[in-house]
């Protein structure tokens, strides 16, 4: 999609509501044993107040993305070879790394998978949660830890004046998560990146961290990206989905549609080796093979060798991400395909 | 009820299984200050050729259950009980032939395999403890023939467990459990560190071995929606103790326990058309500390429906008294005081 991308180099003019736009970025990493394509040419975009789910395996790409829009991709050995990270139409990869910190914080904060390994162990909540405030709007200690405890009645911790002083190992998982969105919350960012943030939880603590989150997004009319690989939380909170397989968005919908009936053979997969009730004694789907190795993406569509539609031409020809059209669609929906229709059709 | 259709005498029978960790102070004079109760009296029985699927949340005990039944833990009270012999008073030779047929399949394959010996070595080491089962000379086509049987090369057994995919690693862990041909295979969360798409392959895998083998599963996960697809029946534990159990349906369907309607309806829906109307229960609060649970009922400290007694008195895992003369699907054992029926799965 590189022609996109040069031709909507003046940004902000034709599409002011988006936030964040991601446009056609490649990152590699350089290893001992070759180069692993993390990411081939995403592209995709966040408005305020939108939940965008970026839903992948491992190695597809969907945390090294979110990493290089952060900022925080080890480089070397990572390396973004191309593309562009608008962030209220800047662009963030001309910034020098000054500069790039004053948004990290307060433009988008990221919230991790594992809060006890994000958090200093040897530092109460409340200077980390403080620090914030230190560091980015020059506060007195004391007043920093007065918003410290503001920040923690906000994530709902109970007794907050009472754990302020606690470290990270005092709270619970649930708790800690809570922690993690407080921070990530604490200068009012536009746009947050949360990375599999309930992974680690159990399902009923699971349920009240992303209600949670959810609250303050609608509060704050912030944008959210929510990383993951679970197909039920995508379809408990995203508006759109983008799917994304050996480093590429292989689909991009608004969630209703794609559920109802998904336009890539591998989201179809994805959607039928949930276990339903009606299966019950039967085998479930599974779709065959291993996810590719980044080494060796194999040609063509990377998700051939797995596909039950492949052709030759999905062998020889990178399918584009075209649009999709049917009657009754009305938001904006791509598949990565060459037999879309043919997919649709058959979900249909 | 399996055992009422076929007959079965159940295979394994757990009476009563207690395991208490101490809790110790001081270096010099230990002394116990405590106990971690992490399992606090749970009965069940597996029929044989059935599959019983114990879900709950991390630090809820079903593990230290899974540990216990293939003696890898040994119980602080209460009865295994193996084709009617108590295999916790077992030692010796005795014990060894018992755990012959009871195996288990860990949960993470990147760490339950040895990354220094070869897939071949790996799957073969039962037969050093076990060499009635395998005589020396015919253990390398053993090894191959069960590479074969979990769908993987037999040209690989010289490989090492770095060679290959989680799902992979995976399967080798489950032809180790199948070396010694057991009747019983615990798998303690076999599909939580794989990636979706392979999850369904391993499930598949394991279905498909039970009916060629007659094997009993004892399935130990968190993913409710695979244990529901796997299992016969369901317990769900809490804190220590198994809350409510029966068949599938009427643990989906007709739960009576406010934990199991709670987790129920906590488990995302992949359905986005359901958030709208779906009842959700969120319990406030964290699990208690198994080191000290609350007396009475263990739930109470998160149950919306708690009342005085459910302080006072521990209510037992039988059927409720409203249902009991009833033969409905909620007639099933249940551990609450004010068990009440309720749809939570749309």
């Amino acid at each position: 999609m590189a022609t996109v991308a040069s031709e909507a180099s003046a940004p902000g003019e034709h599409r002011p509501s988006k936030l964040l736009e991601v446009r056609d970025l490649h990152v590699e990493f350089r290893t001992r044993d070759g180069v692993a394509k993390a990411v081939n040419g995403v592209d995709y975009a966040v408005s305020a107040g939108e939940t965008l789910a970026v839903l992948g395996e491992s190695g597809s790409g969907k945390s090294v993305t979110a990493q290089a829009v952060m900022g925080i991709l080890d480089m070397p050995p990572g390396r973004i070879t191309a593309g562009q990270i608008l962030f209220q139409g800047r662009d963030l990869l001309k910034l020098k790394e000054d500069e790039r910190r004053l948004v990290r914080g307060a433009g988008m904060a990221m919230i991790f998978q594992d809060a006890l390994s994000s958090l200093n162990p040897v530092l109460s909540v409340g200077e980390q949660l403080g620090e914030m405030y230190v560091v980015h709007r020059g506060m007195s200690r004391k007043d920093a830890k007065a918003k410290a405890i503001e920040l923690m009645d906000r994530v709902r911790i109970p007794a907050a004046r009472e754990r302020v002083g606690q470290y990270p190992h005092q709270f619970s998982g649930g708790m800690r998560q809570r922690i993690m969105i407080a921070m990530a919350m604490a200068l009012e960012p536009s746009l947050i990146i949360a990375d599999e943030p309930t992974t680690a939880l159990d399902v009923t603590v699971q349920a009240q961290v992303m209600d949670l989150l959810a609250e303050l997004q609608r509060e704050m009319n912030m944008g959210l990206i929510l990383i993951t690989h679970d197909l039920g939380v995508v379809a408990d909170v995203a508006d759109t989905i983008a799917v994304m397989y050996a480093g590429r968005i292989v689909e991009k919908a608004p969630v209703h549609e794609i559920y109802r009936a998904p336009a890539h053979p591998y989201t179809r997969g994805l959607l039928e080796s949930i276990p339903r009730l009606d299966q019950k004694g039967q085998d479930l789907y599974a779709i065959k093979g291993l996810p590719p190795n980044l080494m060796n993406i194999p040609p063509g569509c990377a998700f051939h060798p797995r596909c039950p539609l492949a052709q030759d031409i999905c062998v020889t020809e990178e399918p584009p991400l075209a649009r999709v059209t049917y009657e009754g669609l009305v938001a904006e929906r791509r598949s990565a395909c060459h037999f879309w229709k043919e997919t649709l059709d058959a979900a249909r | 009820m399996p055992h009422a259709e076929h007959g079965h005498e159940p295979i394994l029978q757990v009476r009563g299984l207690v395991k208490h960790y101490p809790l110790t102070q001081g270096v010099l004079i230990r002394k116990q200050v405590g106990a971690v109760k992490a399992v606090d009296g749970v009965d069940f029985d597996l029929v044989q050729g059935e599959t019983l699927g114990i879900v709950g949340e991390s630090g809820c005990g079903k593990s230290t259950v899974a540990k216990m039944l293939v003696n890898l833990e040994r119980p602080t009270a209460g009865e295994i009980r193996y084709k009617g012999e108590d295999i916790t008073k077992l030692s010796g030779r005795a014990l060894k032939a018992v755990r012959r047929n009871i195996q288990m399949v860990f949960q993470d394959p990147y760490t339950s395999l040895n990354p220094r010996m070869t897939v071949g070595d790996i799957i073969g080491e039962p037969y050093e403890i076990h060499p009635e089962v395998a005589p020396k000379g015919s253990r390398r086509r053993k090894v191959q023939e069960l590479l074969d049987v979990v769908g993987l090369n037999p040209e690989y057994i010289n490989r090492y467990p770095h060679q290959f995919s989680g799902g992979q690693r995976q399967r080798i862990g489950i032809a180790r459990g199948l070396a010694l041909r057991p009747e019983i295979i615990v798998a303690d969360e076999p599909v939580s560190a794989l990636d979706v798409s392979v999850q369904a392959q391993v499930i598949n895998l394991l279905d498909q071995l039970q009916n060629e083998f007659d094997l009993s599963y004892v399935f130990i996960a968190h993913d409710l929606s695979i244990v529901r697809h796997i299992s016969d029946r369901v317990g769900v534990m809490y804190l220590g103790r198994i809350v409510e159990i029966g068949s599938d349906e009427e643990i989906y369907e007709h739960p009576t326990h406010p934990y199991t309607q709670a987790l129920l309806s906590a488990v995302p829906v992949p359905d986005p058309e359901a958030r709208e109307h779906r009842e959700r229960i969120i319990l406030s609060g964290d699990v208690p500390s198994p080191a000290n649970p609350p007396s009475g009922c263990r739930f109470r400290t998160r149950c919306w429906k708690a009342r005085e007694r459910c302080a006072l008195e521990v209510p037992a895992l039988a059927v409720p008294a409203e249902f009991r003369y009833e033969r409905g699907p909620a007639a099933h054992d249940s551990a609450c005081h004010f068990a009440e029926e309720k749809q939570v799965v749309p």
